[in-house]
């Protein structure tokens, strides 16, 4: 990033980390906005991020941001850091340096405009659970009391849009990979969330899966943001507007990289289903070569 | 010999009312904690808890032989330790996951030589065997009282924080997501099982408490849809074991809570072993 770029970011992150502190209302004060893009059109604001797991150093001085409405895809090797960023932007973590500000202030104060599909990794087959309840869960608000039928018209939305209606009633062990996470998507989509965030929603998924899993993620996108970690480092979906590489660089290993992307009409459908993008690992953008086109 | 309901309903044996009641109370706190327990696959945790609170029993009898005030008892002794055990669990799991298993073996033995070792130490005859095996008989008005008090307590926490307390067992990371704040709900729920221990423990011993947990509980998962209709199920559940095991303990004269977690575990086994024939017969054609 350019000097102009980095003071502009850096006047960025303190006018957002003023607004943060003070909810930019409050004691009266107005803040002056000297921002390349108004907050609320930036989705994510990582700034001289800093990150580490007792001895392991995970992310140093990592900024990149992402606006409103893109569909960013984070790749990376296994261990590289995807997920940790990824709870860090949802805010279940918490930098040691720097900032993440989502919507312009700190994600846990944007609780109900963040959905988390997380990688439900640990999940317990033997939990009776159905799936309409799994969903319901994305009614929780702290410890606020739920009745049984309080925001029953966004559940029922939410399955819609993650075509699991007809799941409603099985129970969650029961059904394919591929459905238990569309119906993960589903209960992040219940608050309506602006930003939506998932880790490796289509690991060990079979392609038909995948592709319908896309189709469902096609629709969402025409209303949020979405930021979802891949394992694939090579091939993106279409969907993708950018690509943020973590730890690609061996020489920078706990970094964040925005890639170039490429249409990649040669590959197998039967292997990758639907049309895909190759990442170019070896064209590197700059941070701010998302905001052509954006506001001035 | 005088039948079993003559008995319960002869005022001049009063001990065989307490403990048919005392089964009844006792049959919804194992059902709705024990529900939490299994989902949570925190059995082994809840096993620690109840040993160490051997330990508090033994200092309590320890010191009271050697003239402390008379308000310390062996249930407060077990109340201490049990709480004492919870909280040091919680702090592990939050801390430093990866050593919980280290520490959960580590409370279960340390608590139960304290408890050997105190009341070795204790003039008079303190038998470990009588705290770790109970005796439902042995219940007082007190008890009964306190046990009433505790189940009203757990059944407006879990009616209240319900759809919480599932979304927290079900998806802590998601849960979190949401503003809950599970690690206040995980201490909260090991303080509860702390004391229920405590309260149970007189029933059907240390030993037996966490066999009366997990059971009754694992059984109703097998034909339990959600984790209201688990807690339901394994209540009637327990409620059948502990009533059915204290009458035939009446008849054969057994003893009662080695009875119950005897029939909890041979109903367990039969419908897991019928289970496990019958997905082998339906995968086979």
């Amino acid at each position: 990033m350019n000097q102009a770029a980095q003071n502009e970011a850096a006047t960025l992150g303190q006018t957002l980390s003023s607004l943060d502190s003070m909810d930019g209302k409050e004691h009266g004060v107005i803040v002056e906005l000297t921002l390349p893009h108004p907050p609320e059109n930036v989705a994510i604001w990582c700034h001289d991020l800093s990150f580490r797991y007792r001895e392991v150093e995970v992310f140093r001085n990592v900024t990149f941001h992402v606006h409103s409405g893109e569909f960013v895809v984070l790749t990376g090797k296994n261990g590289a850091g995807k997920s940790t960023l990824l709870k860090l932007v949802v805010g279940l973590l918490e930098p040691q340096q720097g900032q993440v500000l989502v919507f312009g202030v700190s994600p846990r104060r944007r609780i109900e405009s963040i959905g988390y599909v997380p990688q439900h990794a640990s999940f317990d087959p033997a939990f009776p659970i159905r799936v309409e309840d799994v969903v319901g869960m994305g009614r929780l608000s702290g410890l606020s009391y739920i009745s049984k039928d309080q925001k029953r018209g966004d559940i029922e939305w939410a399955m819609e849009q993650a075509e699991v209606t007809d799941l409603r009633a099985r129970p969650f062990s029961a059904l394919s990979g591929g459905q238990r996470r569309r119906v993960l998507v589903a209960r992040a989509l219940v608050g309506h969330p602006r930003l939506l965030v998932l880790d490796e929603p289509t690991a060990n998924m079979d392609i038909d899966s995948e592709n319908k899993f896309f189709e469902v993620l096609a629709r969402i996108k025409m209303g949020a943001t979405i930021l979802i970690a891949t394992h694939d480092s090579d091939f993106v979906s279409e969907l993708a507007d950018t690509v943020l590489c973590v730890g690609q660089d061996s020489e920078h290993p706990h970094s964040v990289h925005r890639h170039a992307m490429e249409k990649a009409e040669d590959l197998p459908k039967d292997i990758y289903g639907s049309n895909m993008l190759r990442v170019r690992h070896d064209i590197e953008l700059p941070d701010d070569a998302c905001c052509e086109g954006k506001d001035p | 010999m005088i039948s079993f309901f003559q008995a319960v309903m002869n005022p001049s044996v009063p001990f065989v009312r307490n403990a048919l009641i005392g089964s009844v109370l006792a049959a919804f706190l194992f059902g709705i904690l024990g529900s939490m327990v299994t989902v949570r696959r925190i059995a082994g945790l809840a096993g620690a808890i109840s040993h160490t609170v051997l330990g508090g029993i033994g200092l309590a009898l320890f010191l009271v032989s050697r003239g402390a005030p008379g308000w310390i008892s062996p249930m407060l002794g077990a109340l201490v330790f049990a709480i004492l055990a919870a909280i040091t669990i919680s702090i592990v799991s939050i801390k430093a996951k990866q050593r919980e298993d280290t520490v959960i073996n580590a409370l279960w033995a340390i608590g139960m030589s304290l408890g050997v070792i105190f009341m070795a130490k204790t003039p008079g005859y303190a038998d470990p065997m009588s705290y770790l095996f109970g005796n439902i008989l042995l219940v007082t008005q007190k008890n009964l009282y306190i046990l009433g008090a505790l189940n009203i307590i757990v059944l407006l926490l879990v009616v209240r924080f319900y759809r919480h307390i599932e979304a927290a067992s079900f998806d802590e990371e998601f849960a979190a997501t949401k503003g809950l704040p599970v690690m206040a709900i995980y201490l909260f729920l090991l303080l509860i099982i702390a004391v229920a221990i405590v309260m149970l423990q007189t029933f059907v011993g240390i030993v037996m408490v966490i066999a009366m947990l997990t059971l009754p509980a694992g059984t109703a998962g097998f034909f339990s849809h959600n984790l209201a209709g688990m807690m339901v199920n394994s209540s009637i559940l327990a409620l059948i074991f502990s009533v059915l095991g204290l009458i035939l303990s009446w008849v054969f004269d057994l003893p009662a809570g080695a009875l119950i977690v005897l029939i909890a575990g041979m109903v367990y086994i039969g419908i897991s072993v019928g289970r496990m024939l019958q997905g082998r017969r339906s995968s086979k054609s």
